[in-house]
Formats: C-alpha cells, sequence, structure tokens
C-alpha cells in the first residue's frame, strides 16, 4: 500500500469519527426526548396508566385497545375530531387562498412598496399567539368590540362570536387566517419570482388574458409550493389548541371549540388520565399522516 | 393610460388588507394606554382620552410580570444560544463529513418531523417527572434543542461550502474540530443568524410545553403568565391589553430589525427541494 493511501484512509477515518462525533449531542437529544418518549407513548396508549401510577408504577395495568374502544364510545371524542376537521377542511384552505390571493397582489408588476406590504402581512406571523389571540377575544365582544362596530356601520350584527355554538369556530378560523397567511405568502411569493417575466410577456403577445396566464403559467409553476404550502398547513391546523385554551376558556361554548389536541390536554395534563391521553395524541398521529400521505399522492397523481 | 385602474384597484385592495392585518395591534397598543374601564365604556372610542402608562405599571408593580419577561429572555437566549451549536455541528456533519450510515440517519431525522410533539408530551413529562426537571426553566429548554428543520437549515446552506478550503486545512494539518470552529462557523454566519431569529421567536412564543412544564407562577414565560392573567383579569381589558404589549414587543422588534434574514430563511424549505 504506498504511503498516500495509507494516509487517506487514516484520514477518512479520522473524518468519520468527527461526523460522527459532531452528530451526537443532537442525536442524543432526539433520541432521549423525542424518539424514546414517542415509542413510550405508543406503549402507554395500550395501559391504564393514571394519577394513582404516577405514584407507583405498579397499578398500572395493560388494557390492549381498551382505551381506544372508550376513546370511540365517547361522543365529547368525536365532538373534538368534527371541530378539529371542520377547523382544517375551513380554516385550511381559507389560508392558502388567502395567502396565494395576497402573494399575487405583491408580487403585482405595478405594485409599489412591495416590501413594506410583504412585511405588515407578515408581522402576525412572528407574533405571540396567547397575546394575539388575547387580543382577538375583545375584538370579539358581542358589545365593546372592534368587529361588531364594524358590522354596525353596515347595518348588521351584532353577532355573540365567541359565546355562541354556531359562530365560535368561524372567529377562531377568522383569526387563525389572519394570524397565519403571511406565512404562506412569503412562499408563494418567492415560488413567483422564480417564474421569468419573459414566459408572461410571450404568454401576452400570444393573446393570453390574465385568468389564462394564471391558470397556465402561474398555477404550474407553484405546484411545488403548494404541496409544501398544503402540508405544512394542515399539519399545523391539525394541532390546534392556543386559540380555543385563551379565546373560548378551553373549547366552549358547549365544546363548540374542542380541538383534539385540547382533548388530549384535558385528558392527560388536567386529569392524569395518561394512557388515555396517549391514545388520543396516538389518534392525531394517524390522522396527520394520513392527511400528508393523502395530499402527496394526489399531487403525484397530477403531474 | 388604461393602467389607472388596474394600478389604483391593486393598491386599494393592498391597502385595504394592510389595515386589516394592523387593526388589531393598532387597537391593543391604543387600549392599552387607557385609563381603566375606558374601552368597555359605551359608546367605544378607539383612541385614549387621556393616554396613560398606568397599566404598564400595573404590570410590573402589582403583577411581577416583569419577573416573567426575565423568565422568557432567559428561555429563549439560553435554548437559541445552546441550539445553535447543537444544530451547527450535525448540519454541517451531514453536509460535509464523510460517516457510514449518513444518509439514512438523515432520512430517518426527517422522516421523524411527521411526528407531531403532542405524540411525546405525556411519556417526556412523566421522564422529566423522574429526573426532577419539571418546573424548571430546563425542563422547557432541553427537550426542544436539536430542531430537526434547525438541522435540514444548516446542512442546505453547508453543501455549498467548497470542499477545496477544508482539505487545504486538513493537509495544513488542523484538527476536524479546530476546522468547524475556526472556519466553518464563521462561513455559516449567515443561516445561523436565520436559525437564531427563528429560534429565539419560536422559544419566546411557545405556550403549550412551557405551560405543561411550569407550575409555580413565579417561573411563568409571558405568554403562560399572560393566558393564566385573563382567568382573573378578563375584564380589565386596558391591563390585558398592556401584557399583550408587553409579549409581543420583543418579537415584533426583533423581526423589524432582521426581517431581511429572517423571511430568507423561511423560503428555503420550500423552494429548494
Amino acid at each position: 500500500m504506498s504511503a498516500a493511501g495509507g494516509y487517506r484512509s487514516s484520514r477518512s477515518r479520522r473524518e468519520a469519527r468527527a461526523g460522527l462525533a459532531f452528530i451526537t449531542p443532537a442525536l442524543a437529544l432526539i433520541a432521549v426526548f423525542f424518539v424514546v418518549p414517542v415509542v413510550v407513548g405508543f406503549l402507554l396508549a395500550a395501559t391504564d396508566f393514571d394519577i394513582y401510577a404516577v405514584g407507583d408504577l405498579a397499578t398500572a395495568r395493560f388494557v390492549g385497545l381498551g382505551n381506544f374502544a372508550a376513546l370511540f364510545h365517547d361522543p365529547v371524542f368525536w365532538k373534538a375530531l368534527g371541530n378539529t376537521f371542520y377547523f382544517v377542511l375551513v380554516g385550511g384552505p381559507l389560508s392558502v387562498a388567502v395567502s396565494l390571493a395576497a402573494a399575487l397582489l405583491v408580487n403585482a408588476r405595478l405594485v409599489r412598496f412591495k416590501g413594506l406590504f410583504r412585511t405588515v402581512y407578515f408581522a402576525p406571523v412572528v407574533t405571540t399567539m396567547v397575546a394575539v389571540a388575547v387580543v382577538w377575544r375583545y375584538l370579539y365582544h358581542p358589545r365593546f368590540g372592534l368587529l361588531n362596530q364594524l358590522l354596525a356601520l353596515g347595518g348588521l350584527g351584532p353577532v355573540n362570536w365567541l359565546g355562541d355554538p354556531r359562530w365560535a369556530m368561524p372567529a377562531v378560523i377568522l383569526m387563525a387566517v389572519w394570524k397565519n397567511f403571511g406565512y404562506n405568502m412569503i412562499i408563494f411569493v418567492a415560488g413567483l419570482q422564480s417564474v421569468p417575466a419573459t414566459i408572461y410577456e410571450a404568454a401576452r403577445v400570444d393573446g393570453a388574458g390574465p385568468w389564462r396566464q394564471f391558470r397556465h403559467l402561474t398555477l404550474p409553476a407553484l405546484r411545488p409550493m403548494l404541496v409544501f404550502v398544503g402540508v405544512i398547513t394542515m399539519v399545523g391546523y391539525f394541532q390546534l389548541f392556543t386559540e380555543p385554551y385563551v379565546m373560548t376558556n378551553g373549547g366552549g361554548p358547549l365544546n363548540a371549540t374542542l380541538s383534539i389536541v385540547m382533548y388530549m390536554y384535558k385528558q392527560g395534563f388536567r386529569w392524569w388520565n395518561i394512557g388515555f391521553g396517549a391514545a388520543v395524541a396516538l389518534v392525531l398521529f394517524l390522522i396527520i399522516l394520513a392527511g400528508t400521505l393523502v395530499q402527496l399522492r394526489l399531487q403525484k397523481g397530477r403531474e | 393610460m388604461r393602467r389607472w385602474p388596474a394600478l389604483i384597484g391593486v393598491h386599494l385592495a393592498l391597502g385595504i388588507v394592510a389595515v386589516a392585518t394592523l387593526l388589531p395591534f393598532l387597537w391593543m397598543l391604543s387600549a392599552s394606554l387607557m385609563p381603566a374601564g375606558e374601552a368597555s365604556q359605551w359608546p367605544p372610542s378607539f383612541l385614549p382620552s387621556r393616554p396613560t402608562l398606568s397599566n404598564y405599571r400595573a404590570l410590573f408593580h402589582r403583577l411581577d410580570l416583569g419577573r416573567c419577561f426575565l423568565n422568557s429572555a432567559f428561555v429563549a437566549v439560553v435554548s437559541t444560544a445552546l441550539a445553535l451549536l447543537i444544530v451547527s455541528l450535525a448540519g454541517y456533519a451531514f453536509a460535509k463529513l464523510h460517516f457510514p450510515g449518513r444518509s439514512r440517519i438523515y432520512r430517518a431525522l426527517l422522516t421523524a418531523m411527521v411526528i407531531p410533539a403532542q405524540v411525546a408530551m405525556l411519556p417526556l413529562f412523566l421522564l422529566l417527572r423522574e429526573v426532577g426537571l419539571v418546573n424548571t426553566y430546563w425542563g422547557v429548554i432541553i427537550p426542544a434543542l436539536a430542531p430537526v428543520f434547525g438541522i435540514f437549515m444548516v446542512r442546505q446552506y453547508a453543501l455549498s461550502l467548497p470542499d477545496e478550503l477544508l482539505d487545504a486545512a486538513r493537509v495544513d494539518g488542523a484538527g476536524e474540530f479546530t476546522i468547524y470552529r475556526k472556519l466553518v462557523f464563521p462561513l455559516l454566519r449567515p443561516i445561523l443568524v436565520t436559525f437564531g431569529v427563528f429560534s429565539f421567536i419560536g422559544a419566546w412564543n411557545d405556550f403549550m410545553w412551557p405551560l405543561i412544564v411550569l407550575t409555580d407562577d413565579r417561573k411563568y414565560t409571558l405568554p403562560v403568565a399572560l393566558a393564566n392573567l385573563i382567568g382573573e383579569h378578563a375584564q380589565d381589558i386596558e391591563l390585558m391589553m398592556a401584557g399583550s404589549v408587553l409579549t409581543v414587543l420583543p418579537v415584533l422588534v426583533l423581526f423589524l430589525a432582521l426581517q431581511r434574514t429572517y423571511v430568507e430563511g423561511l423560503t428555503m424549505g420550500g423552494v429548494k427541494e
């Protein structure tokens, strides 16, 4: 073996050792604080682990799929599941549509102060959810709230936004869309800017109107971003928690804004039905996984 | 000339959306400066009749929210500093150092991102309880120190570092950690600033996990304290608005100061794949 070869192999061994050493802190943290808890969560979901088991592990018993059977017989669980799907299926597409419209507006050729508008629209994204939920709780106040005052100008209302079970979820959706449309907008704008302007000029010369340009040039160019934004938004919306915690005292009125995560939080951390709560978390995971796979499959099918 | 209607229409639409976006913030600021009770008077007014800082004084003197502000600052600064170190080491290694199993481990990490954090929360709480980290700042900080999206961000950026530079340093006899510390870390600066802003804002705004871990109200972070406050002070609109201003101000200022880096980092995930 040549000296150079020996040198190279000892160097690559050193490099491999360094590489493994460099990823060790991250891997160790992820293993201890994520992988192990997730695995334990799967196991817990098959037990009746509760407040007594927190004190004495021996009192926890294996119940197999018992938690899931109990879950599927609990009308509150179905209510929470229905609410969460309402929030995801109405709020998600609404958020993506508003983001796309805002991106097209901000990115229009004639627009002045693009940067300023982008910054303004993005501001709600970075602000603390708890704080803006507190603000919106008062904006929705049936008597003094700004929203009802504005509606009154148009001769509408007053709407008891957070007190009426029919209006509470729409109110939460409106606030959530306000909070997060700027995030998706930024991603769409980046996508729009990657389309060369010359293509649009060519389309105009060929007599394509704005709608046909949007339909046949813009949308196909945005396809990868639509997948990304669709998945990210869906996953985020499935985790609804802070808004009902702050705005509707944990899911009211009459459980109209009770979400899956809120249900898990109450079962697990308020009533210490830990095994049961772990089963709820598992259901959430399976739904998110299925939703992600469906979106990816749909996009692949269309290509 | 026929461009004028379109020009006005587009700007009008943009303006309306901008007002709708800003109005909640403006009302929050305005109501926080109102004397107690004015925000719930009829007819309601948008601006304070006599602007006052009394709500802010009450927050700091009576409710000790200054302490919670420092709690939040501690948690956000410490977790960001440690995460920067951990994420930059791992991201660089996944991009540039060859070791067995590299691509398999990296793909496993990305795949794990589909699992929502809530699945780990109950067992994690029991684990922290065993090791005595419940109701401590470290219980809030440690579980979030190795975010996979951060490793992803750094790796994407580190891929563009020139191999010749690293090899030259090796030929000169520099050890791998020295190369990371003296050469790679400075070169990664732009992406680390972006990740740092992400991490700080995320830690500052985080609610569910601190709510679960912290049980003593002297240890509450600002979001937890604010959510707790609305239980007792729901009628004190002006006070709650002052608390909201205090909570959002640091992240809003940070965002405005570093918005370019922040927004550029945001688009990496969506576009580069």
